[in-house]
């Protein structure tokens, strides 16, 4: 063997790193080769934080199943829930993960018009949510239906405050990702950190239909 | 290429730190609107089933929970992308071991305070406590 051949031979001879293997191009790992872009890596940690916030709600709902029939005595959910406002609810959260969606499409085609209405529909909507889910619980603790009544309510104040919480931070953050764009503009640490914002509010809106299923619907159930 | 947005040039960017500018409005959008659709059609079954009395009463909450799961599924892949792309099989199998922490933690607990209650119903716990 010549110091040639040596020099020639593979560096990776059992391609651990990046594949380059023809025959199957498509295969997961073996893309075009080199580092993954920027855009996955950053959604792929990110998603791991939300699955982590999942499983956080899980917990929660857990707590919640467990409970719910603990009212001790006091008002069940099929009396205490008014369905007629958590459909209004629904419909804020489902029309802002749209309007976010909208502002994910203007940030790709660098439509910065588009970009700050989308914005600002989806922060009129959150914030809507957010207050009829202020009013309902203020309504309930004027009931006396307050977290103190009984383990229900403690399960059912938790879940649900925890994601209008969730929800109150991610408006914090869509007013944040607004005034970045406009102070620097579609630039690439902005669109990761845009990229996050996004999966964020999706992810919410994922986590309320699990909530108005299991909490409202399942618990209005005679 | 050679095209600077905020006045970093391509040649400084990380390998890869490149977003989908195809500007494509139309296309991206596109996704957004049957999820839209498909998330308020299962929206308004959910609502609207328990009083239609279309499914017999101890089914509903079974129904419920398919028509919620069908809006999880919509959610995750008209508005998070979540596809079967190779650049996506990480984030799959994440969800996959999420979704099975979810199960285990929910179906376990139920299940374990289930037998619990069999075996040691709450008002003999109380007397026990005193």
């Amino acid at each position: 063997m010549t110091t040639a051949d040596v020099f020639s031979a593979p560096r990776d001879p059992y391609k651990l790193g990046h594949g380059h293997e023809p025959s199957r191009p498509h295969a997961p790992g073996h893309g075009e080769g080199g580092p993954a872009p920027t855009r996955v890596i950053v959604g792929f940690g990110f998603w791991i934080f939300l699955l982590s916030d999942v499983v956080m709600f899980a917990g929660f709902f857990a707590a919640y199943a467990v409970l719910h029939g603990g009212t001790a005595g006091g008002p069940t959910g099929a009396q205490l829930f008014d369905l007629r406002n958590t459909a209004i609810e629904t419909a804020c959260l489902l029309l802002s993960s749209f309007t976010c969606g909208l502002a994910s499409a203007a940030v790709g085609a660098r439509r910065s018009t588009l970009f700050y209405f989308a914005m600002t529909t989806t922060f009129l909507l959150g914030a809507s949510f957010l207050a009829l889910e202020v009013r309902e619980f203020e309504g309930l603790v004027a009931r006396g239906a307050g977290p103190t009544r009984s383990a229900f309510l403690s399960a059912f104040f938790t879940v649900v405050g925890c994601h209008g919480l969730h929800v109150a931070v991610g408006l914090l953050w869509l007013l944040t990702m607004m005034a970045q764009v406009h102070a620097k503009g579609f630039r690439a640490d902005i669109l990761s950190r845009f990229l996050c914002f996004s999966l964020f509010w999706h992810a919410l809106g994922i986590i309320w239909v699990a909530l108005f299923t299991v909490v409202y619907l399942w618990g209005a159930q005679p | 290429m050679s095209h600077t947005d905020g006045g970093i040039e391509d040649s400084d960017r990380a390998p890869g730190h490149k977003f989908e500018d195809e500007g494509e409005l139309g296309a991206s959008i596109q996704s957004y609107v049957i999820g839209l659709v498909l998330s308020t059609v299962l929206t308004v079954a959910s609502f609207g089933l328990p009083s239609t009395g279309l499914v017999w009463g101890p089914g509903v909450p079974v129904a419920l929970a398919v028509l919620a799961i069908a809006q999880m599924g919509v959610h995750l892949v008209f508005f998070l992308h979540v596809t079967t792309a190779p650049d996506n099989t990480n984030n799959l199998l994440a969800l996959a071991f999420g979704v099975l922490v979810v199960g285990l933690l929910i179906a376990g607990s139920l299940l374990i305070m289930a037998n619990l209650n069999s075996m040691f119903p709450m008002g003999e716990m109380m007397r026990m406590a005193r």
